[in-house]
């Protein structure tokens, strides 16, 4: 994109910074959107499996419902608790909002459609959804309410004890990959499996990563059945409890493109990305991003159908599960991909 | 240009955010500030070209340990009078600290100033070279070059571990703690029973 503005007639810096904010727009942009159209999309899901309507009024097929749902807390005050601590309990959801967006910079959206083209990509994905628990932690301490500050306990043990495994699960990709760059990791499972296959997820040495990955990038997320943050049978809601209008408004945008943002991980990292599920050379006159969206699709039907059908687990449970049964795992893996990797040569 | 904006920009919130890490009143605020001053820090090293330790950076020292810290220090019950009594009491102390820490950069610079050393430069010569990346580099010096030290390493910290977790653990006897396989693996026909009581008879269990 610089070298069209350059044509334009700017000079190289110029054109860089402009073709870097229309980068981030045409990211930014569309995601709003989505976010906006999976909440309605997600409503629908849950109110199908529940055998209700769900929401069928505002517009054609309830289309509309969460712009409506949007202007209603636009219209709304504002209310800062009077004993909470004002300037952190303003910052917090902006936190949560910003780090959620700040991840996509590194997301191939197709071969070299990709705003920030590192060499440590996916370290950098690492980075920024770890920063996503202070949003949470910081609403909980500065409401200065009990049940927030119970909420924000919660998050910051349930992050960091599945923070371990994920960083483990994606040493074995990187192993297999060779990188950390995103898109040589994409490229990376072009015929992963028999020259046929773009997906690193059917190697058998993999897929039980991929399952891991997917459990822990639920409780990454906050979601059912690890959604003790915000469990509304104990904590109200959480660390959301004192917020109203746009901050809470922020919460729940946040809170969706951090689940469309472990969709897509799933999508880059174990099922190919952009590249069509099978090496066939039709197949590529799809566009990529096409292929990327319909695995997000995918992903997000599969997280929307957890929470309808899975209870929560108890919190002993949920640290039992992420520190004695997903680190040992995921260590063991580590161990045997790359013994594996190394005895079939793959690093000579 | 845009590097020195950047450089000035990194190192001067570093500066107040270490500044206020001590200055604040509450310690959930210094710990705060001292996430900004890491994330700063992040940046820096992003300027000398060292992007695997800006990213390690923020993974290990924001994303787990100052969460830990916050957690703790979330829960404390602060008494500011004490803290100042303390204070009083403790300034010789801090000062003696400070001294040696003044006393030990100062050396550090009349040694640099005399070439004893040589640091990266800041116009990023020091740079890792075009064509290996960062991440490359660092691995092919630690798990060779430096492979033994890389491993004791390794050992201490896992002695480490260890050590925390047999200091801390206590084995308490009476929890009751949830076994899941067991829980898995009972059927329905080990715990019910179904029976047909006649009328007026009821069920001996």
């Amino acid at each position: 994109m610089t070298q069209f503005f350059q044509v334009l007639g700017m000079s190289y810096e110029w054109a860089w910074f402009v073709a870097t904010i229309c980068g981030v727009l045409l990211i930014a942009l569309p995601l709003m959107l989505a976010v906006a159209m999976v909440i309605y999309a997600e409503r629908r899901l849950w109110a199908f499996m529940a055998l209700r309507r769900g929401p069928n009024v505002v517009g054609p097929f309830g289309l509309l419902q969460s712009f409506a749902d949007g202007l209603k807390v636009m219209l709304q005050e504002t209310i800062i608790p009077a004993a909470s601590n004002k300037g952190l309990f303003l910052i917090a959801p902006i936190i949560t909002f910003t780090v959620a967006l700040s991840a996509w910079a590194v997301i191939p959206f197709n071969s070299g459609a990709i705003l920030g083209d590192i060499n440590v990509g996916l370290l950098y994905v690492l980075a920024i959804s770890s920063l996503g628990v202070y949003g949470t932690v910081i609403a909980g301490w500065s409401s200065n309410s009990k049940y927030p500050f119970f909420s924000a306990m919660r998050a910051s043990a349930q992050m960091i004890s599945y923070e371990v495994s994920i960083g483990f699960i994606l040493i074995c990709v990187v192993l297999w990959a060779g990188t950390f760059n995103m898109n040589d990791i994409v490229q990376a499972q072009k015929g992963h499996i028999l020259g046929v296959v773009n997906a690193f997820a059917l190697n058998p040495l993999l897929f039980p990563l991929w399952v891991m990955f997917f459990i822990s990038g639920l409780a990454e997320c906050q979601r059912t059945p690890f959604d003790l943050t915000e469990a509304e049978s104990e904590l109200v809601a959480g660390y959301q409890t004192e917020y109203s209008s746009m901050a809470f408004a922020l919460y729940w945008l946040g809170e969706y493109a951090n689940v469309l943002l472990m969709c897509t991980l799933n999508a880059t990292l174990f099922w190919g990305g952009y590249l069509p599920p099978v090496d066939w050379a039709p197949l590529y006159l799809v566009p990529g991003i096409v292929w990327l969206l319909l695995k997000i699709c995918v992903f997000f039907f599969m997280f929307g159908w957890v929470k309808a059908t899975v209870p929560r687990y108890r919190y002993d449970q949920l640290m039992r599960l992420g520190w004695k049964i997903f680190l040992p795992l995921s260590l063991l893996f580590v161990f045997v991909v790359s013994g594996y990797l190394m005895l079939t040569g793959h690093f000579s | 240009m845009i590097q020195e904006i950047a450089f000035y920009l990194f190192a001067g919130l570093m500066l107040v955010a270490g500044a206020l890490v001590i200055l604040s009143r509450n310690p959930v605020h210094s710990v705060l500030w001292l996430i900004v001053a890491f994330f700063n820090a992040a940046g820096l090293m992003v300027l000398v070209g060292a992007e695997f330790i800006a990213m390690l950076l923020v993974i290990v020292y924001v994303g787990a340990v100052a969460v830990l810290f916050l957690f703790v220090v979330m829960m404390l019950d602060i008494d500011f009078a004490e803290l100042r009594a303390g204070f009083v009491r403790n300034f010789p102390l801090g000062l003696a600290l400070a001294a040696v820490l003044f006393v030990e950069l100062f050396v550090g610079l009349v040694v640099r100033s005399a070439g004893g050393l040589t640091l990266g430069t800041p116009d990023g010569s020091a740079a890792p070279s075009l064509g290996t990346t960062n991440t490359e580099a660092i691995g092919a010096l630690l798990y060779t070059r430096y492979i033994f030290l890389f491993e004791a390493a390794g050992i201490i910290l896992l002695v480490a571990m260890i050590g925390a977790i047999v200091l801390t653990h206590r084995q308490r006897p009476d929890s009751r703690g949830q076994n899941v396989s067991r829980q898995v693996a009972r059927r329905p026909q080990d715990a019910t029973r179904n029976v047909k009581p006649e009328v007026g008879k009821g069920v001996q269990l």
